[in-house]
């Protein structure tokens, strides 16, 4: 056995409060360690030539690497030895940045706890095997969850690269938040103008199979190989009849239906169609408003119906898609009102929402783009934002900024002196965080061009006087109060994620923060990859996100699958459990414990039964090895012999 | 539930100035079936003035109180001012998360206090102990012209960690409690701003001109009369409503009731016990007005006890 270790100084980040040189010195006095150095950046080029250097000149056969944490460079290391003809898993890393030196500022207990560290390493090194990945099939279909503007553009890039797409998007239509939108910020075009198109273009491309109105029941299997369990939720409309032609919806008699597309801002019918952009334009019946689906009288639309496509009695269907990779791009949803009761809480009508507004402003909206408040129809003549409504609070559970509203709000006070030019418009802010390319001009032009007054300072109250709303608050730069007399008052409501997001995340087997948003591998380096291979993220499912951020993560994602499935087979990772038949006495605890169903009885030839192990299911996780009672299965890289070497270089302090 | 035993801490403005506050608790306590008991020996519990000066002397004139109450042996105690409440309830608070405060509260004290008591408000009783149907089978009389205002004033409710009750910023619990009475409650956008407390001591134009505000705000939304739950609120808002008046150049005439003795008038309680004679501004209008409610009423008339029930 002949050791080489390898003690990275890292600039200063390990150096600094790490004797790396004493390190080093104590790994020479162990038997088996052939080599022991030190150096400023390992992970640099000259840093893994001196490996290759080494490994060659010293004759090594195992390698230590004292640096950051495996998480960061174990890959780049495994390729680096393999270079110099060792089999990869010859490798150990010994994290004593991230565990030594980066938590600790006592040089010389971080050095006696990174030579424990380095010399566990040494025995584990000591007891690695060398492992061999072996490869399998990759099904080159991709499934996009969400069809918001991220999923839609992730959907069209990988069509457009010839892969086949399932595009799965749980309301009736496609085109997510930006589809609600009026126009769009810094330019003002108008959103669905921009969107529509490529809305069409999903519907139409014949790579992508679109599954609206239905939602991800289950997920099984690993990457290159997915079975997704889709639940296409009862519509109570036969979408293949369905023409779209809308007359079900002009003839419904229940007219007071919640209206989810126009979030609530004004009524709609038990059965509709959303928007007249929507894909598919096909009408959907809402069983909580419908008279013949609650009371069992009515059936209006099935009489008028010129194509009998109601079909009262659907029930939601399952069913099975087999993918290789899943893009999730389930975007956000927005805090409630109730949140605000300073803020009327939802009792006064024309306290709304930034997306209300944006459907008021909206030529397809419910009062057909002209502005018209709530209460009585009147046109504003005052009307005043309010931004981080819930954002930046940290009563309410949101440390974190919402990202787009400081900008949305400049836009809608823009519109709204373009439709009401003797209207004032009014902002109550914090900060205006505007940093993007032309936003900070833009809401400059707000405030010089268009006359909006801003007021930088929070709103304490909003309480109705006549038909006015009066908001109260502080005008921090002047250090007064400011009252305000509104006609409308608009919300910058903060953006929240998901109240489904955890639940799927555990479906995907993908982290989720404390606010319900999914977690990139490296914020930086690998910002629309999960930590579970083959699942990418897209969009304002993983945070706050504005347009093009978003649809620069749709392509991103989509150039993440295609490189992906550029190869025809996969490499598997061998870190994966194994079970030894000589020593498995066939009580098959192991396949009830495993949360991948990796695990599967065998029959020998000489009839006994024990268990085994599906390499390319097996994530690896150990849970089958604890149960074992008695060691028959052994997670490879990390066996009991390997882990206990570990422990008794530890604690002999040899 | 019913019938359940609380210690009543009535506090310093209670004896006083909030007699009728005090009157008719008691009286609409027996109607519900409310049992309290008063502990002997109960002192000041610092109100202001003491968390101003000391804060060590706020918690333990607070804690002194609440080890008596422990003694009694009843796990929740009432007190309706909302000062006392506050003090007793932040006693309480600080003692549970600190254990090293709570060990120099003790020292200071004859009495430990071991934590075995909720301070709650009065409205918080029958907010969350009284089923709302009861209130509203004993409210055998009803005031169809009267239009009220619940008025909750800042600290009822507020800080939300230490009130632990209701909605800080619009709460609800008193609008409930007089519309399961039959009252009509209108929604006021001012049920929590300041009436100016006690600064009428110090600056009395601040009082005036805020509660001016309050009493406007209740004129606006067309109320003819203010519930409040609190003595202070109550007298800056009727002793002082015609100070307002001068110093505002306004004609407010709008009777403050405690929601207490608003409840009592419609229980059927004669108004002298509930001490309608002590406000400032006449509620005798009110008490014209009463009429029996008879559909609710009748049941109840002949069989006193039978409401236990349902």
């Amino acid at each position: 056995m002949r050791v080489g270790v390898f003690i990275c100084h890292c600039g200063n980040n390990i150096a600094g409060t790490v004797d790396v040189q004493k390190v080093a010195e104590e790994m020479r006095k162990i038997p088996g360690v052939a080599y022991a150095t030190t150096y400023m950046y390992t992970c640099s080029e000259p840093g893994q030539n001196e490996i290759i250097e080494a490994i060659k000149k010293y004759n090594l056969n195992r390698v230590v690497v004292a640096a950051c944490s495996p998480r960061m460079h174990e890959l780049t290391f495994r390729k680096t030895i393999e270079k110099a003809g060792l089999n990869r898993y010859f490798l150990e890393m010994a994290n004593i940045r991230e565990h030594i030196s980066w938590v600790g500022d006592d040089r010389e207990l971080n050095t006696k706890k990174a030579i424990d560290v380095v010399r566990m390493a040494i025995a584990k090194v000591m007891n690695n095997k060398p492992l061999y990945s072996s490869s399998f099939r990759v099904n080159k279909r991709v499934l996009v969850i969400g069809g918001g503007v991220a999923g839609m553009q992730a959907a069209l890039d990988c069509a457009d690269g010839g892969l086949e797409v399932v595009l799965v998007e749980k309301t009736q239509s496609i085109g997510g938040m930006m589809a609600r939108l009026d126009k769009t910020f810094p330019t003002i075009d108008c959103s669905i103008c921009i969107l529509g198109p490529k809305m069409v273009d999903v519907a139409q491309h014949e790579k992508i199979k679109l599954y609206a109105y239905s939602e991800i029941e289950d997920v099984k299997g690993y990457i290159g190989n997915y079975q997704v369990t889709i639940r296409k939720k009862a519509t109570y409309v036969d979408w293949k009849k369905c023409t779209g032609c809308g007359l079900c919806m002009e003839k419904c008699p229940s007219k007071n239906a919640y209206d989810y597309f126009n979030f609530g801002i004004a009524p709609t019918r038990a059965i509709s169609i959303p928007f007249p952009q929507a894909i598919p334009k096909k009408a959907k019946i809402d069983p909580n408003y419908c008279r013949y689906l609650t009371k069992g009288k009515c059936g209006v639309c099935a009489k008028i119906c010129p194509t009998k496509a109601i079909d009262y009695d659907m029930k939601d269907e399952l069913v099975v898609e087999e993918v290789g990779a899943i893009i999730v791009a389930t975007g956000y949803s927005l805090m409630g009102v109730e949140n605000f009761p300073e803020y009327g809480g939802g009792r006064y009508a024309d306290v709304i929402t930034g997306i209300q507004y944006e459907r008021i402003l909206n030529a397809s909206g419910p009062t057909a783009g002209h502005i018209k408040r709530p209460s009585d129809g009147k046109e504003p003549e005052t009307v005043v934002f309010i931004a981080c409504c819930g954002s930046r609070d940290k009563s309410l559970g949101i440390p974190y900024c919402s990202n787009f509203c400081c900008m949305y709000i400049a836009k809608q006070a823009i519109l709204t002196k373009d439709h009401l030019p003797n209207s004032q418009s009014y902002v109550f802010y914090m900060d205006i965080r505007a940093p993007g390319k032309g936003y900070d001009e833009f809401t400059r032009r707000a405030q010089e061009e268009y006359g909006v007054k801003y007021i930088r300072g929070r709103v304490s109250k909003i309480y109705p006087k006549g038909d006015k709303l009066i908001v109260k608050g502080a005008d921090t730069l002047l250090g007064v109060q400011a009252e305000v007399e509104a006609d409308l008052v608009v919300l910058a409501n903060a953006v929240i994620s998901n109240p489904d997001a955890a639940k799927l995340a555990e479906k995907l087997r993908i982290s989720y923060d404390t606010f319900g948003f999914y977690v990139e591998s490296h914020p930086k380096l690998r910002p629309v990859e999960t930590n579970t291979s083959g699942v990418f993220l897209a969009g304002a499912c993983q945070g706050p996100k504005d347009i093009p951020a978003s649809v620069s993560q749709g392509s991103a994602a989509a150039s993440k699958v295609l490189s992906l499935f550029s190869k025809d087979m996969l490499e598997s990772d061998p870190q994966v459990s194994y079970v030894n038949p000589n020593i498995c006495v066939g009580c098959m605890k192991c396949v009830k414990t495993c949360p991948f169903g990796a695990i599967k009885e065998e029959e020998l030839r000489d009839g006994r039964k024990v268990a085994k192990v599906i390499e390319t299911v097996c994530a690896g996780c150990g849970i089958c090895t604890s149960t074992c009672p008695c060691g028959a299965i052994q997670l490879q890289h990390f066996t009991d012999n390997q882990i206990l070497a570990e422990v008794n270089a530890f604690v002999s302090g040899k | 539930m019913n019938n359940k035993r609380y210690a009543y801490y009535s506090g310093c403005s209670l004896e006083s100035t909030a007699k009728e506050y005090n009157d008719s608790l008691k009286e609409i306590f027996k109607v519900l079936g409310v049992e309290i008991e008063e502990p002997d020996d109960w002192s000041c519990c610092g109100s202001t003035p003491a968390h101003t000066v000391d804060p060590l002397l706020a918690c333990a004139l607070g804690a002194r109180n609440l080890s008596l109450i422990e003694k009694m042996g009843l796990e929740t105690v009432i007190a309706p001012c909302p000062s006392c409440f506050a003090v007793l309830k932040r006693a309480h608070l600080k003692m549970k998360k600190d254990p090293e405060m709570r060990e120099r509260i003790n020292e200071l004290i004859d009495e430990p206090y071991n934590l075995r008591v909720s301070p709650k408000s009065a409205l918080q009783i029958l907010y969350e102990d009284i089923p709302p149907e009861k209130i509203s089978e004993m409210a055998v009389y009803e005031i169809p012209e009267l239009k009220v205002v619940p008025y909750y004033g800042c600290i009822v409710t507020r800080p939300k960690e230490v009130a632990e009750f209701d909605d800080p910023e619009n709460p609800i619990s008193m609008d409930r409690i007089l519309e399961s009475a039959g009252i009509t409650v209108l929604d006021f956008p001012f049920k929590t701003e300041c009436c100016g407390a006690a600064f009428g001591v110090v600056k009395r134009d601040v009082v005036n001109k805020l509660s001016s505000k309050v009493l406007s705000m209740a004129k606006e939304v067309g109320a003819n009369c203010v519930a409040v739950c609190c003595p202070l609120c109550q007298q800056n808002l009727d002793l002082r409503q015609d100070q307002i008046n001068s110093l505002m150049k306004t004609d407010f005439k709008i009777p403050v009731l405690y929601f207490s003795q608003l409840l009592g008038l419609v229980f059927g309680i004669s108004p002298d016990k509930l001490g309608i004679n002590k406000l400032v501004v006449s509620a005798q209008w009110i008490v014209d007005s009463l009429k029996k409610a008879e559909k609710r009423g009748k049941k109840i008339k002949e069989e006193p006890e039978a409401e236990e029930e349902q």
